[in-house]
């Protein structure tokens, strides 16, 4: 009966135990998860233990539903689009750190560390000649599956991708390509999945989403186009809670150690934000288009206006 | 007594999340052309569902012909599917390179409103059939005979006997479905083909998701509350008892000869194909993976089928409650469920939970909760009109020999009630296996669900084995559904 | 109305513009007969003694007023339709009569027996002819046991001679039991009953002897029976 009781209380932070809060992706059999946690263990004779309450966009909803009664010590997963959004919450603190990271822009922020980063890409079947911009595909009759911006994060991506390309002319650039549009889907993976099915030419993904084809499937009809414009980068973060555990400041530190970056490529599919290049094959864009924390937040609510508006027509 | 418990604890547990909610909330929004959107689609996807199974609840009503059972079985299965499997089945047919384009050398396209109904017509008009099947069998075959002894043309008896019966079972049928459209997210995203085929279940996902809009999410939520009491009170008014009187349990076909038996059976083909095939095309998809399954997806199944099982007892029990209470508020505490955004609920009920337990030590048992609530409507419509049936015909006997609680529970209408009771456990058994629900507010690391399995390994690009794992699902749902309703017809003959 | 009355009857029932009074007794052991027009309210007249038509009045059983549940009257009805449950075998039929919950079926094979439905227990209602349905439902009301009997036509749909000979099981049948009857036919009123209640524009009226009541009818009968 105690044994219930207990079961049934928020667990008083255990020194023992680390509680990483993350996306759902992440702590699958298939995500980083399950080998990060083997070797993070091995390491701190702790436990470490995740709550995954659904994907990216829903970690920073949950957080704010928890408040400071949260039992995370580290939220790991957010993104450049939402980290403005995060540090408004007040509930991270800074992680103290002076990193070396390897991203294709600086990075001075002192709440969230990156662990991970891609390019935004539309992946397209070898088949095809793919667009080189986004005003060639809009020109083009491809018919392409993109996300929501208002339930994903890709999606969100796309859209400000558009923004930074194109700033001015952004709702221009959605008039011209709502025609190319086939649907448009809540998350990534029903996008993916149509776009396997062979009902799209392309698909809104990563630049590195070739390489889970080419080496988990060995498949190779299946790469990204490159746009002149650049690509818009997603960097994934991750920052230790403001009453966490000391715990938590191991936790960031090994997060860019080997141990943790070299799960990382053949299981999210990413780059890894400290290591060498595991993608050395993949075609890059040639310029990496990025926002501030606080320009995408600012930016966010009339980007996703116009998206919507070029689309309803 | 039981009923209005029920009641009281259904509507408890479906305002109860929305005002957690609202209480949270900073202000108020909502969305006019989300709305305008969800009300027509729902509209027509409602009236094509319905309207396209009356003839096939008629074709199977009157005719007997080997298979009839396992036809009628498979009409179980578009329902139960998980929306993202059924719609990739449904785009292997209809997609933009689906048979019927190449079969046929066309471009149709099936985004946009036409593709969403026809979805939700996959979904929803075999469940229309089912239901007003039932109608049909619930005419005494006394009746049938009685009208073919003095020379009833098919037209007469679609006159006397027909269209009473549907004058009774359709507006409930309209009702059910109309509201589950209301509450469509996926498909209506999915095939929407853009941002103009918004849903207000989409907007409430949106504003909990990304926006954190507590107000915005709550008042889109009331509102989806308010068209669906408005659709349910429409529809008990229009809804006209149809008077017929019990006949000793003996069944026989009456269907007419000539041209209607062609007709018939091109009916019942047409059907069997619309579901079918889609259906071929998920097992087509998913077999090639199955023998790769990783233990996981296993494991999951297993808790999944717990958490089914669990919940279709608590359905069950509670629907019984409420039909055998044959009131108005019993009617709609059993309705409200279907426009209840499961996302509100998921989100009121972490509200409620999270001050006094870590949530996902907790996902299963309240999975099963939210489940047994969700598909509480369906085990509703199901068992309300057998319920009232069999208190019309057999009330008055059972009062006279003073047959009250268990023994009237036990001795008449459970007995009488096996058939639909059979149907409504396997429709809420399967609808527990493939309903996604809250589960994914609440997962921690290794209690997932299938479903939930299903959705991380298409996020981890693993397509076919989410392909096998979706068919397991189906298998699963399928099997469990089967199970029931095989037994609520054994038991009834 | 006089002392030996085990059933006194003072009532209204009221239903929009229809209207029925009945003000008379009956002995122990009686057995009467309700003739009239179609319509005028027989069935309901019996309805309201079994406890399903609300009414206004008194119906006392002793000298006390009868408020029971129909269940716990002491009344057994046979109705003009649906006396069996379909679903329920013969003999579990025959046991509603001693214990709703089936806790008991002492007594059914003989009760069977008594009605001529030997060996038939085991038989589904569907698998019996009109007739020992009947039979059947009787031998429900035998195990019952209680001391009124309200037959609301259950025959009617029985030839002539099935008929008389499912009367005359009444007959045996009911025993001390009062038994009131409603037909449409004299036939059955001379058969069993000896007194029978005419019923005629809203009144039942108090019960008379049969013969003479069907030999010299009044004119409200004479009209009915086409005489």
């Amino acid at each position: 009966m105690r044994h219930l009781i207990l079961a049934l209380l928020p667990c008083a932070a255990n020194a023992e135990t680390l509680t990483v809060m993350t996306y759902d992706s992440f702590v699958s059999e298939w995500g980083p998860g399950p080998a990060i946690e083997a070797a993070f263990e091995a390491e701190c004779g702790c436990d470490l233990r995740f709550i995954a309450p659904g994907d990216g966009a829903a970690l920073l909803a949950r957080l704010k539903l928890e408040g400071a009664r949260t039992e995370a010590d580290v939220v790991l997963g957010l993104d450049t689009n939402l980290m403005a959004e995060a540090k408004r919450t007040g509930l991270f603190a800074p992680h103290g750190q002076t990193p070396a990271l390897d991203l294709p822009v600086a990075w001075a922020d002192d709440t969230f560390l990156p662990f991970d980063w891609g390019w935004f890409a539309f992946v397209h079947r070898t088949d095809l000649t793919p667009p080189t911009s986004f005003e060639e595909l809009a020109a083009s009759d491809l018919r392409v599956v993109i996300q929501d911006p208002r339930s994903s994060t890709p999606g969100l991506g796309l859209v400000m991708w558009v923004k930074a390309a194109y700033g001015e002319r952004a709702a221009g650039i959605w008039d011209g390509l709502s025609d190319n549009i086939l649907t448009v889907t809540p998350g990534w993976s029903e996008a993916y999945g149509l776009f396997t099915e062979g009902e799209a030419d392309m698909v809104l993904s990563y630049s590195t989403s070739p390489a889970y084809h080419l080496i988990a499937e060995r498949d190779a009809t299946k790469a990204a186009a490159i746009f002149t414009e650049g690509h818009y980068l997603q960097v994934e973060v991750a920052a230790k809670l403001a009453n966490a555990s000391p715990l938590a400041d191991r936790f960031m530190e090994f997060m860019l150690t080997p141990a943790f970056q070299a799960a990382i490529p053949e299981t999210n599919w990413m780059y890894p934000a400290a290591g060498p290049d595991p993608f050395g094959d993949l075609p890059k864009p040639g310029k990496t288009l990025t926002f501030t924390p606080d320009e995408a937040a600012s930016l966010r609510a009339n980007a996703i206006a116009e998206w919507q508006a070029a689309l309803s027509r | 007594m039981a009923g209005r418990i029920v009641a009281l604890i259904v509507a408890g547990l479906v305002f109860g999340p929305l005002a957690l909610v609202a209480l949270r909330a900073e202000g108020w929004g909502l969305d006019w052309p989300a709305l305008r959107f969800t009300v027509t689609q729902a509209a027509l996807s409602a009236l094509a569902s319905v309207l396209l199974a009356i003839p096939v609840a008629r074709a199977l009503a009157r005719r007997r012909f080997p298979g009839r059972g396992a036809l009628i079985a498979l009409l179980g299965a578009p329902f139960l599917l998980p929306v993202i499997v059924a719609v990739l089945g449904l785009l292997a047919i209809f997609g933009r390179t689906g048979l019927l384009n190449r079969t046929l050398g066309t471009d149709l396209s099936i985004y946009g409103l036409h593709g969403v109904v026809l979805a939700h017509v996959f979904f929803n008009m075999p469940l229309a059939v089912r239901l007003i099947l039932q109608g049909w069998q619930g005419i005494p075959a006394e009746r049938f005979r009685l009208a073919q002894s003095l020379g009833f043309a098919p037209r007469d008896i679609a006159r006397h006997l027909e269209r009473p019966m549907l004058r009774e079972v359709l507006p409930g049928a309209l009702t059910v479905i109309f509201v589950i459209c209301l509450a469509s997210f996926a498909v209506a995203l999915t095939l929407g083909g853009g941002p103009a085929a918004t849903t207000v279940e989409l907007a409430i996902y949106q504003a909990l998701r990304f926006e954190f809009d507590l107000g915005r999410a709550a008042s889109l939520s009331a509102l989806q509350f308010a068209i669906c009491a408005a659709a349910v009170l429409l529809a008990s008014r229009v809804a006209l008892p149809s008077g017929f009187g019990a006949g000793l349990d003996r069944q026989v076909a009456f269907g007419p000869a000539g041209w209607r038996r062609v007709a018939d059976a091109s009916t019942l083909l047409a059907a069997t194909l619309f579901v079918a095939l889609p259906l071929l095309m998920v097992a087509q998809r998913g077999l090639p993976g199955v023998a790769s399954l990783p233990m996981g997806v296993w494991a999951a199944a297993g808790r999944s089928l717990v958490v089914a099982l669990a919940s279709t007892a608590l359905t069950v029990a509670a629907a019984l409650a409420l039909a055998l209470a044959r009131r108005r508020w019993a009617e709609l505490a059993a309705t409200l469920p279907l426009a209840a955004s499961s996302l509100v609920l998921g989100t009121g009920l972490f509200l409620a939970i999270h001050p006094f337990a870590a949530p996902e030590r907790l996902a299963l048992p309240v999975t099963m909760l939210v489940n047994a609530v969700l598909a509480l409507p369906f085990a509703y419509r199901i068992l309300a009109p057998a319920a009232a049936r069999i208190e019309a015909d057999y009330g008055r006997l059972a009062d006279s020999l003073a047959m009250q609680g268990w023994a009237r529970l036990r001795w008449l209408i459970l007995p009488r009630l096996a058939q639909p009771l059979g149907f409504a456990a396997g429709v809420s058994a399967a609808l527990s296996m493939g309903d996604l629900g809250v589960i994914a507010l609440f997962a921690g690391q290794g209690g997932a669900t299938l479903p939930l399995m299903v959705q991380q390994l298409m996020g981890a690009y693993r397509m076919e084995q989410a392909g096998a794992a979706a068919l397991l699902l189906v298998v699963l749902s399928f099997g469990l559904f089967w199970s029931f309703d095989a037994w609520g017809r054994r038991a009834a003959t | 109305m006089h002392g030996g009355d085990v059933l006194q009857l003072d009532l209204t029932v009221i239903w929009d513009d229809f209207r029925l009074t009945a003000d008379w007794g009956a002995e122990a052991g009686e057995r009467i007969a309700i003739i009239g027009p179609s319509g005028a309210g027989k069935s309901t007249l019996l309805m309201a003694i079994a406890g399903f038509v609300p009414m206004q009045g008194h119906i006392r059983w002793n000298g006390t007023d009868l408020l029971a549940a129909p269940g716990k009257r002491p009344v057994t009805t046979l109705f003009q339709d649906q006396n069996l449950f379909p679903h329920l075998t013969v003999a579990q039929n025959l046991a509603l009569g001693l214990s709703p919950d089936l806790r008991r079926m002492d007594g059914v094979d003989e009760a069977l027996a008594r009605v001529g439905l030997s060996g038939l227990g085991a038989r589904k209602p569907a698998q019996l002819s009109g007739g020992q349905q009947g039979r059947a439902a009787l031998a429900r009301a035998l195990l019952r046991a209680r001391p009124v009997l309200l037959l609301d036509e259950p025959f009617a749909a029985l030839g002539p001679a099935l008929k008389h000979e499912m009367l005359d099981l009444v007959d045996r049948v009911a025993g001390d039991a009062l038994v009131l009857m409603v037909t449409h036919d004299p036939a059955d009123a001379r058969r069993i009953a000896g007194r029978t209640v005419m019923l005629a524009d809203g009144i039942a009226h108090p019960p008379m002897p049969t013969a003479a009541l069907l030999d010299s009818p009044p004119p409200a009968l004479r009209d009915y029976l086409g005489a």
